[in-house]
């Protein structure tokens, strides 16, 4: 596996399934009396957010500190940032400071990667604007691995596994993550969404692209419903959110056409009535709740693949 | 904790014990297990990955075999409590896998293939502690090489092996490696 953790792109289909039977070890820890495991103590992991998140940020805190790692948050909001402090600055600081790791958010796609090149520890993309989010994308295969494998899921890819994207793909880092990731690991993704919210090269992406959602929700296994990113959208991809929700919205008699095994995930947060219905998303067909869960395994998981050890024993810190 | 490797007795190193003396010995082990904990009440046998695991269902059927007695038999992945994490790559984890009775007030065996520098029994007893409180924990081993880094000795051992530090003790099990045997020999710690 490489250093960094910036692009789905950048794991191997034999580093996927790393990570994710990694994952599948560390999710029995749930269970257990004592959720922590001693493995990273002493490493610093910062956790440098340029945009608002929850989730994501919580997750990450969550799987560092069950792996007894120290974390440092660092949110842009009432920092060093409002001041004017450049991305580069910021870095230099925190590389000082000694961090192991760095997780980063940032509204500017290939923040990551730049970032990457001025720290010596392990970065890590949490989301870089309309770029890539590969954890998400990792979580999200873990997820459907368990889900439709099941007992089997140990070792095994998603082959031959359909799963329809749906939605908001243009700005959507989750989708490209996911496209990425999911045909890596052997799954045929095909997009469903209004040609407008289709990014210009999509054709070079490993998928299909489909308009029309009807037609591909009874042959899909997965159906994964993108939110509507409003705040990142400068001109009009739709009429009107109500032409939206009917032609892309996932409801209830949507729903009735996948096949029985079928699940529907949502990478969250979601707007519920606009491209998930509330029946649909409290469904048990519905992933949702499970995989905020296996974020933090999953989350975990890649700490522990590029923290825990080093690939260059004689430069050991 | 053995190689990973599949030598072959004969081939890569000197045999020094075959299928039917690992046989014997782990009868042995079976017979002092039941012997030292009063007829094997309240025993669960967990094996440390790869090949301990395998060892822990053998001395599980022997004991019920002997006594008609089914114990308790699990594994216990240590690697994320091992104390040379940060000096080699990030390794696959291997599976922990307990009985459903779970370990609080047990007398748990420890079953591993090797006995070498100890620091294995060691990550294993911390990884156990985050797992409940057992009443007593024991180690049982295949071959007990010397060379201990740390004070720990085992309670059950299949064969005392004097070695040097230069040579290497593969332990090979049907169930991973195609044949029973303990292999010798002088190639130095595969990198």
């Amino acid at each position: 596996m490489k250093r960094h953790l910036i692009s789905a792109a950048d794991l191997s289909r034999g580093d996927a399934l790393l990570i994710l039977d990694t994952a599948e070890e560390l999710a029995s820890l749930a269970d257990r009396p004592i959720k922590k495991l001693p493995t990273l103590r002493g490493r610093t992991v910062v956790n440098l957010f340029f945009e608002d998140s929850t989730r994501t940020r919580i997750s990450f805190e969550a799987a560092a500190k069950r792996l007894s790692a120290d974390v440092i948050n660092f949110s842009a909001k009432g920092s060093s940032v409002a001041k004017g402090e450049s991305l580069k600055d910021t870095a230099l600081t925190l590389e000082a400071m000694g961090a192991d790791a760095v997780v980063i958010r940032h509204s500017a796609s290939g923040a990551a990667h730049r970032l990457a090149g001025w720290v010596r520890g392990s970065v890590v993309n949490a989301g870089d604007g309309t770029h890539e989010h590969p954890t998400q994308a990792l979580l999200d295969a873990f997820t459907i691995r368990r889900r439709l494998k099941a007992a089997a899921a140990r070792g095994s890819g998603l082959d031959g596994i359909r799963v329809t994207i749906v939605g908001d793909v243009l700005h959507s880092r989750v989708a490209r993550s996911n496209v990425l990731l999911l045909s890596t690991l052997g799954a045929e993704v095909t997009l469903a969404a209004p040609p407008t919210l289709l990014p210009l090269a999509v054709d070079t992406w490993p998928c299909a692209v489909s308009y029309d959602l009807d037609t591909e929700l009874p042959k899909s296994d997965v159906v994964m419903m993108l939110r509507v990113q409003t705040e990142r959208m400068t001109a009009a991809y739709f009429p009107s959110v109500r032409e939206y929700s009917r032609r892309y919205g996932l409801d209830a008699a949507r729903m009735a056409r996948l096949p029985d095994h079928a699940i529907v995930m949502h990478p969250g947060p979601m707007n519920r009535g606009v491209e998930i219905a509330a029946e649909v998303a409290d469904s048990t067909r519905s992933t949702i709740v499970e995989q905020v869960a296996n974020g933090v395994t999953t989350r975990m998981a890649v700490l522990y693949l590029l923290l825990g050890g080093t690939e260059f024993p004689e430069v050991a810190r | 904790m053995g190689a990973t490797g599949h030598p072959v007795a004969g081939r890569d190193g000197l045999a020094v014990l075959d299928a039917e003396e690992i046989r014997r010995a782990l009868t042995r082990i079976a017979h002092e297990i039941l012997e030292r904990t009063h007829g094997g009440d309240g025993v669960v046998l967990l094996g440390i990955p790869t090949r301990g695991v395998p060892l822990a269902r053998r001395l599980a059927a022997r004991i019920g075999e002997f006594e008609g007695l089914e114990v308790p038999c699990g594994s216990l992945d240590v690697t994320m409590h091992r104390d040379d994490l940060r000096f080699r790559p990030a390794r696959a984890l291997g599976r922990t896998d307990l009985p459903r009775s779970g370990v609080d007030g047990k007398t748990v065996v420890l079953v591993d293939d090797v006995l070498y520098s100890g620091r294995t029994v060691r990550a294993a007893l911390d990884a156990l502690t985050d797992l409940g409180r057992p009443r007593a924990v024991q180690l049982a081993v295949l071959v007990d090489r010397g060379h201990r880094e740390l004070p720990i000795r085992a309670d059950y051992v299949g064969k005392n092996l004097p070695t040097s530090q230069r040579e290497v003790v593969h332990v090979l099990l049907a169930e991973v490696d195609a044949q029973d045997a303990v292999v010798i020999s002088d190639e130095g710690r595969p990198s």
